[in-house]
């Protein structure tokens, strides 16, 4: 039905499809998977005509096509369900259901009561029922990926493109997702489904193809695979290859001691969370680990107040911190190094001396005055102490090399005294050698009694940087793992487990 | 799914939320949606009882027809704000509308209708591509088109000195001035208008695309919607609107008066937003921006009744109404938001 050929796309500093094949049948359902960066998304966005590829062939219903804009594409037959509702909330069901394609009565002008009778029709043969005269807004998040799933195949889709829908659905929902799933197979429909809940995978896909570094590394049936061999395959780590002699710059093991000094307990957001609970002793590493989406960087934004919890508690050092607020969760002590450092962290037009002071500054002034002398003091500390690489403390952020920006984005938390650091993916997008500094400097930092979560899509990094590691899957906490079950070989098999039911 | 099973939920999704929050929901709708109206009438009903001279035919009439041009003006601008933009210049290419139909009207009516329109047309259409296609910030776009009007409005005049008058007996002045069923002309126009724009926003395609676009830009171009192409629409039709505006203004006054339409803008965005349509977008009603007129007209005319206000406290009762409306607005859609 649709298929690619060699396909290539290259972005500026990096080649997201590097010849890849794909195909989509009729009557097929067939899953799309890779971590991040595996260039699952380009594909998508090939085929539904966001972008152009540079080299390779679209066949489409046997004919070459190439889609200038989404709108050729889903005019040719091709509809998508994005991740993020993308609908107009505040306009009724029914028109969202139907913009663009409204029934027209005489004089051109649209036809009401018959658009309201197909509205209503379509969504009920998707056994909802719903007012369509109302405005989408006022729906629940899972209803409203209903009528987005709606509107995708009520435009006569041959291929149905679905990136990661059950995001943010209910159990309930997913059931009713499913169904559709099987109907539109039925009807001999192509379903191309993006998820990374394994159990959705395995319940609802016929083939899968993995992607990883823009590669295509395996494609066929998902029965013919076990999910051991699947996690292996998208995390590209084969179980009988685990290196014994560690890569990075990581020491090993702590000297971790005495009462926790972050105590999180049965933190739940509502499709997110699941009573996550993480301890963390002073002077100890412990690694999230589990796969994009399985609620990593959730669990370090909760207890760091950027992600309010409807339930949990977290303690910093005996003491209750007010949850959903990050002003008292730097005061309790609590740092998080977010996980994408341009849009959370640096300010690049800054210097470095005044992006590492930023979130001392309170601390630092007196009347409303700053400090200035304190502030040198500081600044030269942490640029001689993490030995960043700068002209000066009047250089711009944005002049220094990835690396360097990492470090001061980490002085300006390290200047605030905290009792716990929450890194989120710290060695991401920097050069090998300025990796090897970071893992250095958090070995350092745990030595020095400070309590580190570490978040690493680097199986690396994570093993040998991590004291324990708390493996997360779909919001929840499925394992634990200790001493010598720190392993790359007993984390890929905790990944993998099945179930990890939850709600 | 413990928690589910325990919910004991055969209900469709939609029947989750309870029913007090949809009644709220639709409540504070209604109360955006004819807040203004209300508040109109209220304020004729005490006017009528306060002052023996507001109720009088003559009175309403000059109310309806000094109303009639700055609601075609609000009509185009209920447009453009819907998809979620701002339109400075119509306030310059009203008076630059007017003294190109007074200078047109020499050469017949046509040419007095037209070229206003064709000039005001094309420097919305040129507001609409900058907008939409050179991605630029409607404010700026719109502000440079606002002096770039004024300038050429100027020049046209020699500085504001020369002032062409239309011949009073043309049929275009008659077009101004003439009365059918004892209202005037320009009051026709407007209601015809009001009409063909309430049907385009509510019942066409095109009105459609207005509402996404305004509502959720990025949905609006996933699901195919021609975003700009609406934008570029929106801003010629209110550049359009403007420019017929200065003409029925200069018909009725018998001449291209260059002074006018200063701060018009203003008052335009006050009635659309007074209307309860939202400065932000994706919800409004024309209907609306009527009201909003008539509401900003009627408390400058009791205003003015009242002798020994001076007329300048107009401008601060009409600014306090609009703070009190957009404060309404506010707290009505956080609200919303929240159920």
């Amino acid at each position: 039905m649709l298929s690619v050929s060699s396909l290539t796309k290259t972005f500026p500093g990096a080649r997201a499809l590097d010849g890849v094949d794909f195909a989509a049948r009729p009557g097929e359902v067939h899953a799309l998977i890779g971590e991040n960066g595996a260039g699952k998304s380009t594909l998508i966005k090939v085929l539904t005509g966001v972008y152009q590829p540079d080299e390779g062939e679209i066949v489409f219903g046997g004919e070459p096509v190439r889609f200038a804009t989404p709108l050729a594409a889903q005019h040719a037959g091709i509809s998508t369900i994005y991740q993020e509702v993308n609908l107009v909330p505040l306009m009724s069901v029914a028109r969202n259901l139907f913009l663009g394609r409204e029934p027209r009565g005489r004089l051109g002008l649209i036809d009401f009561r018959r658009m309201h009778r197909e509205a209503d029709a379509a969504l009920r043969s998707l056994g909802l029922r719903i007012d369509v005269r109302r405005p989408l807004r006022e729906l629940g998040v899972g209803a409203q990926q209903m009528v987005a799933l709606a509107r995708a195949v009520s435009v006569d889709a041959r291929v149905v493109v679905m990136d990661e829908p059950t995001s943010s659905l209910e159990p309930r929902e997913v059931r009713t997702l499913f169904g559709v799933i099987r109907m539109l197979k039925e009807r001999g429909i192509a379903v191309v489904y993006v998820s990374h809940r394994l159990d959705e995978l395995y319940e609802v896909c016929d083939t899968v193809t993995v992607l990883r570094d823009g590669k295509l590394v395996h494609t066929g049936r998902i029965a013919d695979l076990d999910r051991l061999r699947l996690v292996s395959l998208m995390l590209g780590r084969e179980m009988s290859e685990v290196r014994s002699e560690g890569l990075t710059k990581f020491s090993g093991d702590h000297e971790a001691g005495g009462e926790p000094v972050l105590d999180a307990r049965e933190l739940t957001v509502r499709h997110v969370l699941h009573e996550v609970s993480v301890q963390l002793r002073p002077g100890e590493v412990v690694g999230l680990g589990g796969l994009l989406g399985s609620g990593r960087s959730e669990t370090a934004k909760a207890i760091a107040g950027a992600l309010p919890p409807d339930s949990g508690t977290v303690v910093v050092a005996g003491a209750a911190v007010r949850t959903g607020s990050t002003p008292a969760a730097i005061r309790a002590g609590i740092s998080l190094l977010p996980e994408d450092r341009k849009a959370e962290g640096i300010v690049p037009g800054l210097s470095v001396r005044e992006n590492i002071a930023l979130a001392a500054l309170p601390g630092l002034s007196r009347f409303g005055l700053v400090d200035d002398a304190r502030v040198d003091r500081i600044v030269d500390t942490f640029i001689k102490r993490l030995r960043i690489k700068t002209s000066g403390p009047y250089q711009k952020v944005g002049e220094l090399s990835g690396g360097n920006q990492q470090k001061v984005l980490l002085a300006r938390w390290l200047a605030m005294r905290p009792k716990v650091l929450l890194l989120d993916e710290p060695t991401r997008g920097i050069d090998v050698g300025a990796k090897a500094e970071v893992q250095r400097l958090i070995d350092e930092l745990a030595d020095e009694g400070l309590g580190v979560l570490l978040i690493s899509s680097d199986m690396e990094e994570l093993i040998e940087g991590s004291d324990r590691v708390v493996v997360l899957k779909d919001g929840a906490v499925v394992a634990e793992l200790t001493g010598d079950d720190v392993t790359e070989d007993r984390l890929l098999h905790a990944i993998a487990a099945e179930g990890g039911d939850h709600d | 799914m413990t928690t589910v099973q325990a919910r004991e939920n055969t209900s469709s999704p939609a029947e989750e939320e309870p029913h007090g929050a949809a009644r709220a929901e639709r409540l504070s709708a209604l109360a955006q949606q004819h807040g203004a109206l209300v508040t109109l009438m209220l304020v004729v009903a005490v006017a009528s009882f306060g002052f023996d001279t507001f109720l009088t035919g003559d009175n309403l009439e000059n109310m309806a027809v000094s109303s009639a041009f700055l609601a075609v003006v609000a009509l185009g601008m209920t447009f453009v704000i819907v998809t979620g933009g701002i339109d400075l210049s119509v306030g310059s290419l009203f008076a630059l509308g007017g003294v190109l139909a007074a200078w047109g009207s020499q050469y017949g009516t046509p040419v007095a209708l037209l070229l206003p329109l064709a000039v005001c047309g094309l420097i919305g259409l040129v507001n609409g591509l900058l907008i939409a296609r050179a991605r630029l910030a409607p404010f700026i776009v719109t502000l440079a088109a606002m002096l770039a009007a004024r300038g050429i409005l100027l020049s046209i005049t020699d500085e504001g000195s020369t002032t062409y008058l239309v011949d009073e007996k043309s049929f275009f002045a008659r077009l101004g001035q003439d009365k059918l069923l004892g209202v005037g002309v320009p009051v026709w126009i407007t209601v015809a208008l009001f009409v063909l724009g309430a049907i385009v926003l509510r019942r066409s395609r095109f009105g459609q695309y207005v509402y996404a676009v305004g509502g959720n830009e990025d949905a609006a171009a996933l699901m195919g919607a021609p975003v700009a192409r609406t934008k570029i629409a929106v801003y010629t039709l209110s550049g359009l609107c403007a420019g017929l505006a200065g003409a029925l203004n200069a018909a009725w006054l018998v001449s291209g008066v260059t002074i006018l339409g200063t701060g018009m803008e203003l008052e335009a965005i006050s009635a659309v937003v007074i209307g309860g349509t939202l400065l932000t977008g994706g919800f409004g009603f024309i209907s609306g921006s009527l009201v909003g007129v008539l509401l900003l007209k009627v408390i400058q005319n009791v205003i003015n009744q009242i002798g020994s206000l001076d007329s300048a406290y107009q401008q601060v009762v009409s600014g306090s109404f609009l703070a009190v409306v957009v404060i309404a607005q506010t707290w009505l859609g956080r609200r919303r938001r929240m159920l």
